[in-house]
């Protein structure tokens, strides 16, 4: 399983460009951990029901109620590109 | 008492101090500036402090609050607004908080003033402070050391009298290991005690906001101010919020603590071992009952971790696009090349490959061999400690396998640095509390003193009996009183504090 792992390919997943440099050292690195994480596969899990939280929390609801939240300006405050109360983003279609 | 001597003191003791008048919030930051301007060259905790502000604040605080008039740091990860919160990465660079933090809004209730942005491992991934893309952070105890992580800032801080207290974070012991290396108290609730809401998020099931001090009597007042339940944080507990000082002074007549043996490991430390045997008996002496106990899957605990942690950030982090703040890559040619290099430029090494294992361990063909499975197994570990709690009321460990390490000296090796969280990683997979106390010292090969980390641990919402047994052991101690050689080379710094 460890072995499986292509760094180039999950980095394009992740939206995340890497270096050569970058891709060889963490196809090591994370190899070796991996490898170290295969002793999960000693552990009988049968039956078992997978953990989300430490502490159990389920169905939290609240009343649909709206109350007051950022305006435009601080909504926008650290936009690195806006315009008439907009974000400006990269060109998504053609 | 001077302006000079005011950093060295406590929580408590300040307080004292500013209710009867001696002092005033003013004052109290002005020293702390002094010290600060004095020492941190040094030491490098702080990404920020902004003095004009605190004292605006300083001019309307009640003294009279529990905690009227002191100055908290905050670790740079927890919004407040008009602040910097760079998680100590370049993706963050310049951005002010809009709002602040449930946590703040509560410490402001309480009357403390929160100042100065303590450095930490970029977006809490670390467990040396060196992952920061700002500065390293270096150990009050020995310069050439690590000050642990990822709240190193903060530990450092405190140690080094440069703050009363801080916030910090711990998503797998990032309170707890720096303030064992750095020599202070660090205190971790109990997943959902403390409202996560402005804490900016790395791995979500596992975050919890808590305090770094002087002493357990400091970290039992910011937790009666920062506790509790918030609609805005869906897995904050609704649970009735305790007095965390309300049983100091009682003796250990009656508490069971475990030793488990699983945590008797290769590696560990002989200094770290002889510190951890004598606390123990120390606190048999003091009326506890010691009683072996078991974790079986105690092994297994840093593999579910790196999983789930990593596949929580891989999620968490997707919001760093360029698009609403942070950093934006320029001569973008398309809207891939927007995310992939606004990405590439902001974040570092390790929360690259944080991300790369995360997307890995969540992606289709290999969710059920990996993910699936540490959360089997976290129920298993979840399990261990429910088990344990049976019979005991808290459990006893080193906090960290080793003392202070060099700097540099496992920044190669991301699985080494990894194992420094070993003991303290299955209290946030269990979604227990727990706190490390200062309980004795290493010697360096150079002859310098290295502080050692007793950790103690109780079941979810079992707070105030842990700072209950921690406040016992450290009054009974004098660890905690010992100060690092930065502390004391104060007159020789070239700064006069009283003028």
């Amino acid at each position: 399983m460890a072995g499986e792992l292509d760094v180039g390919y999950v980095a394009q997943l992740a939206r995340l460009h890497l270096t050569p440099e970058e891709t060889e050292l963490f196809q090591k690195q994370l190899g070796d951990v991996l490898l170290y994480a295969e002793k999960l596969n000693e552990v009988n899990v049968e039956g078992v029901e997978p953990a989300a939280h430490g502490v159990p929390i389920f169905n939290v609801l609240r009343e649909d109620k709206a109350s007051d939240w950022f305006t435009p300006a601080q909504a926008l405050s650290n936009a690195p590109r806006q315009a008439n109360n907009l974000f400006i983003v990269t060109k998504v279609v053609e | 008492m001077t302006k000079r001597e005011l950093p060295a003191l406590g929580i408590v003791e300040v307080q004292d101090l500013l209710r009867r008048h001696e002092v005033s919030p003013a004052e109290v930051l002005e020293s702390l500036e002094e010290r600060i301007n004095a020492v941190d060259d040094k030491i490098g905790a702080y990404l920020a402090h902004d003095l004009a502000a605190a004292l605006s604040e300083a001019e309307k605080a009640d003294v009279n609050l529990p905690l009227g008039g002191i100055p908290i740091a905050l670790k740079d990860l927890i919004n407040v607004e008009g602040q910097q919160c760079t998680c100590g990465s370049k993706i963050l660079a310049g951005y002010r908080a809009p709002y602040t933090a449930t946590a703040i809004e509560k410490l402001r209730a309480h009357g403390a003033i929160p100042f100065g942005r303590t450095n930490m491992d970029e977006f809490a991934m670390g467990s040396s402070t060196e992952n920061s893309s700002v500065q390293i952070t270096r150990n009050p105890w020995d310069l050439s050391r690590v000050p642990g992580g990822s709240s190193g800032g903060a530990a450092a801080a405190v140690a080094a009298d440069i703050a009363f207290g801080a916030l910090g974070t711990d998503t797998g012991g990032s309170i707890r290991q720096p303030a064992a290396l750095s020599g202070v108290v660090g205190f971790k609730p109990s997943y959902g005690r403390v409202s996560r809401f402005g804490l900016v998020a790395f791995a979500s099931s596992l975050d919890q906001i808590g305090p770094l001090t002087k002493t357990v009597h400091d970290s039992a007042l910011l937790m009666n101010a920062i506790a509790g339940h918030d609609p805005r944080d869906s897995t904050s507990l609704d649970a009735p919020i305790e007095n965390y000082t309300k049983n100091f002074g009682r003796d250990l007549k009656g508490i069971r603590i475990g030793l488990p043996k699983e945590y008797i490991i290769e590696g560990l430390d002989p200094a770290v071992k002889t510190a951890v045997a004598a606390s123990v008996k120390q606190l048999e002496a003091l009326g506890a009952e010691i009683f072996e106990v078991s974790l079986p899957h105690t092994d297994y605990a840093v593999s579910v971790y790196y999983i789930l942690a990593t596949a929580e950030a891989s999620a968490n982090l997707a919001r760093f696009d360029g698009v609403r703040y942070g950093h934006r890559a320029d001569n973008i040619a398309n809207l891939f090349d927007h995310y992939a290099r606004t990405r590439e430029e902001g974040f570092g090494a390790e929360v690259k490959r944080r991300i790369i294992l995360g997307t890995y361990v969540l992606s289709s063909g290999y969710y059920d061999a990996y993910y699936l499975r540490a959360q089997k197994v976290r129920e298993l570990i979840r399990r261990d400690f429910a088990n344990a709690f049976e019979k005991v009321d808290a459990l006893v460990s080193p906090t960290a396998p080793t003392p202070a390490f060099k700097l540099g000296e496992k920044t190669a090796d991301p699985l080494q640095m990894y194992l420094a969280d070993i003991f303290t990683i299955a209290a946030n997979l269990a979604g227990i509390c727990g706190i490390s106390i200062p309980c004795g010292f290493a010697d360096s090969e150079s002859g310098k003193k290295l502080p050692i980390g007793l950790q103690l641990l109780g079941k979810a919402l079992d707070e105030a009996r842990i700072l209950q047994i921690a406040h016992a052991y450290e009054q009974s101690t004098d660890w905690h009183k010992a100060q690092p050689p930065v502390r004391t080379e104060r007159h020789t710094a070239g700064i006069d504090f009283d003028h």
